[in-house]
């Protein structure tokens, strides 16, 4: 008889009573999706994965890039916000490649990591600020907006919640009172 | 126009969330061959529990709504729903609207399953503190009914249902037949130590009751910790109609379930003095259909259950039936909440836990315990609540983009301690619903018109439930306590009763002692409808128990020839 994995995975809790953990599910990640969102070009894709790899770079664990965070933030900005709040968004893409290309003459993306971080920290300082009008820039709640969205795919995705803070979706027990250990990363 | 005979039933139930399945399961279980409505799509136990185990990269948007989300769900109810995730549950607010003459939420299930696939699964039984309040404080009308009354029938629905809990020896919230508790975190047992020292015993936090199994019963699993229920439990961790009552009354071969099927008159006869059956409209072909019954129980929810009885025997009572005393769609209560308190707790960082735990804290009403204290309001208030060690998704606004900013959310926060009050609203003839002269639904039905708002008594109640959140965090060490005072519009609670009262007396309640409306005695309402005062405490066990007793009962009145 062919089982769901839904039927599958009940049956499995229903034998072991309580616990045990659920097999790693097939799912297709964002970042490989095929064609970017209305008005996204490739390139706009490449510059948001270089911001999103900025917020959060790789380390000895990936970065934002390695998730597909351009086309995540591509797709949210365009099913979830609203027509002014996406106009900004790109009005603020514009300006970080404009205006980080005018200081370093080169582009944003390929550009030398610690560069991109002074730079885009200066934007994120001036969120901590928002009565200080930048004289002629969009205000920077664009930068609220890809901050935001880079935290949340990065930490739902699965490289992420397989690999680097594993997620268990089926914990089959509660206790309220264990030691905290740093989780091992795996590479 | 005779009715076929595969319309006739010997007891029909309108609604089959948390009350209409008890009402089927005990109706079923006593051999009567019982119809069960509901206006509402089916939602099959497991099979479509579409989303309930999708990891966090299945979820569409990460929970986060769409523009198309919001603009399919204009109402106060897309604040509950999960967004991509049971869209379909709930009610359609644009078929289903309603008038509010003051600001009303009316968070409805119009599903199979109502609100029971939702509900927040807190259960608690009421005490003849509640049962006695109105006679104590000469407002409104007395229940008829004591503690002592239902207490056999608490047992009976927890046993049944699974409700895990401690036994924690508290008068005015008594113990019952619980399922081994749920752990208190270790922040939770150092707040509740802590309030137990200061207090000494008058205020106790102990841990949530909830309608979660912590040991398998029936064909049900227990909870898995998973924090999903509100997604449907493929595990039947939880209390639904779907995991528990309804495969019950399935299982007796004698009961219909009918969706798509909205009540829209108890059919009555007025030689007979007796309800005949109920008047359908098929949501999906919109043919009008009536079907015969002995005996009719209305578990169709509060506001509802009330609207049926509005547009019934309207030539014999213009303002329906059980309106004869005037009390039909009054004394609309609710519980107010979204206030409390909440701060961060030191000194466990080298804490945390293991699973997701679908229920927290809860500290029983401690105001009023004697009769009026002279606080400046009557009755009182609980609070729920839980200690929490926050995640990424705090963000943490003060760090700087890069890798400090990613190495911080990749551990985790600070511990945080939340409570937040569940307080009594009296019962006011003035607070009523009422079917609007103007508006109707999808169906053409008229919709009701909401009127009721808070009074002097609720807001000095809500003054100290945040002065008091404070003090007990105060009082535990919590650091940077900061208060909430949420908006809460009327309805707000899901707790919405009374609509319907029960009473010793047909000039001032709708329905007798044993839920039977006094002008119709074969018509039961056991849904909130039939509350005469509110508590502070969470109804759905205490409508569990009404509809179990009322059931038995009935069913006895049938073999008895009284009905």
């Amino acid at each position: 008889m062919q089982l769901s994995r839904r039927e599958a995975i009940v049956r499995l809790a229903l034998l072991m009573g309580a616990s045990f953990v659920t097999p790693r599910l097939q799912a297709a990640d964002f970042g490989t999706s095929s064609t970017p969102p209305d008005g996204f070009t490739p390139a706009d894709l490449a510059l948001l994965d270089e911001i999103g790899d900025t917020i959060i770079p790789p380390t000895d664990v990936p970065g934002a890039k390695a998730v597909g965070i351009g086309a995540f933030m591509a797709m949210m900005v365009t099913d979830c916000y609203a027509a002014p709040e996406q106009r900004a968004f790109r009005d603020g893409m514009t300006a970080i490649a404009r205006s980080f290309r005018t200081r370093h003459g080169v582009d944003f993306v390929g550009a030398a990591a610690a560069d991109r971080t002074i730079f885009l920290n200066e934007i994120n300082a001036a969120l901590r600020q928002p009565k200080t009008a930048e004289s002629g820039a969009p205000a920077p709640k664009y930068f609220r907006i890809m901050r935001e969205l880079t935290i949340l795919g990065y930490f739902t995705s699965e490289e992420v919640a397989t690999k680097v803070r594993p997620w268990i979706e089926v914990p089959g027990r509660y206790e309220g009172n264990v030691p905290y250990r740093k989780p091992a990363r795996s590479r | 126009m005779a009715i076929p005979s595969s319309h006739v039933y010997d007891a029909i139930v309108v609604g089959s969330g948390i009350s209409g399945g008890w009402a089927a399961k005990e109706l079923t279980e006593r051999g009567l061959k019982v119809l069960l409505l509901d206006r509402g799509q089916n939602v099959e136990h497991i099979k479509d529990y579409k989303n309930a185990l999708k990891q966090p990269w299945e979820v569409p948007h990460r929970g986060r709504a769409t523009n198309a989300f919001r603009e399919a769900h204009p109402g106060a109810q897309s604040r509950w729903r999960s967004p991509g995730l049971n869209d379909e549950w709930w009610a359609d607010e644009t078929k289903n609207p309603y008038v509010e003459t003051k600001p009303f939420d009316w968070i409805r299930g119009y599903q199979v399953g109502g609100r029971s696939l939702i509900w927040g699964r807190q259960s608690y039984r009421w005490s003849d503190l509640d049962f006695e309040a109105n006679a104590r404080d000469g407002l409104a009308v007395d229940w008829p009914i004591r503690y002592a009354d239902l207490a056999p029938w608490y047992d009976h629905v927890e046993r049944f249902a699974g409700i895990s809990g401690n036994r924690d020896g508290i008068p005015q919230l008594p113990d019952g037949e619980f399922m081994p508790p749920m752990d208190l975190n270790c922040v939770e047992q150092h707040v509740a130590a802590r309030l137990e020292a200061h207090y000494g015993g008058k205020r106790r936090l102990i841990q949530a009751r909830v309608a979660n199994l912590t040991q398998a019963i029936h064909d049900r699993a227990p909870c898995q910790y998973r924090s999903k229920c509100h997604l449907g439990c493929p595990f039947g961790g939880y209390f639904s109609t779907q995991s528990s009552t309804l495969p019950a009354a399935v299982k007796t071969g004698n009961l219909t379930l009918r969706p798509h099927s909205i009540a829209t008159r108890v059919l009555y006869d007025k030689d007979r003095q007796r309800a005949r059956g109920v008047e359908v409209l098929d949501a999906e072909t919109r043919e009008t259909i009536e079907f015969s019954a002995r005996l009719v129980f209305l578990c169709a929810s509060a506001l509802n259950s009330a609207w049926l009885l509005m547009r019934s025997a309207t030539e014999v009572w213009p303002g329906g039936l059980g309106s004869s005393s005037g009390e039909l769609g009054h004394n609309i209560m609710d519980h107010q909440l979204g206030a409390g308190a909440s701060g961060r707790v030191e000194g466990f960082d080298d804490r945390t836990v293991y699973g997701r735990r679908p229920g927290g804290i809860y500290i029983p009403r401690y105001r009023n315990l004697q009769g009026n204290e002279g606080r400046g309001y009557l009755r009182g208030y609980g609070f729920q609540g839980s200690a929490n060690r926050s995640n990424w998704q705090r963000d943490v606004a003060e760090l700087a983009i890069g890798s400090d900013l990613k190495e911080a959310l990749l551990e985790p926060g600070d511990w945080s301690m939340g409570i937040g009050g569940f307080g009594e609203i009296l019962p006011d003839h003035a607070n009523r619903i009422s079917l609007d002269p103007q508006r109707t639904d999808a169906w053409g039905l008229p919709v009701l018109a909401m009127d009721c708002r808070l009074t002097d008594n609720d807001r000095a109640m809500r003054r100290e439930i945040i002065s008091d959140a404070v003090e007990m965090l105060e009082a535990a060490g919590v650091k940077d306590i900061k208060t909430r005072d949420g908006h809460y519009n009327f309805g707000n609670g899901i707790h919405e009763m009374g609509s319907a009262r029960m009473g010793r007396d047909p000039k001032t309640s709708v329905l007798n002692a044993h839920n039977q409306v006094w002008d119709a005695p074969n018509v039961l309402v056991t849904d909130g409808a039939c509350m005469t005062s509110a508590s502070c405490v969470n109804p759905s066990l205490t409508y569990m128990a009404i509809t179990a007793r009322a059931a038995a009962f009935a069913v006895a009145e049938v073999n008895r020839g009284n009905l």
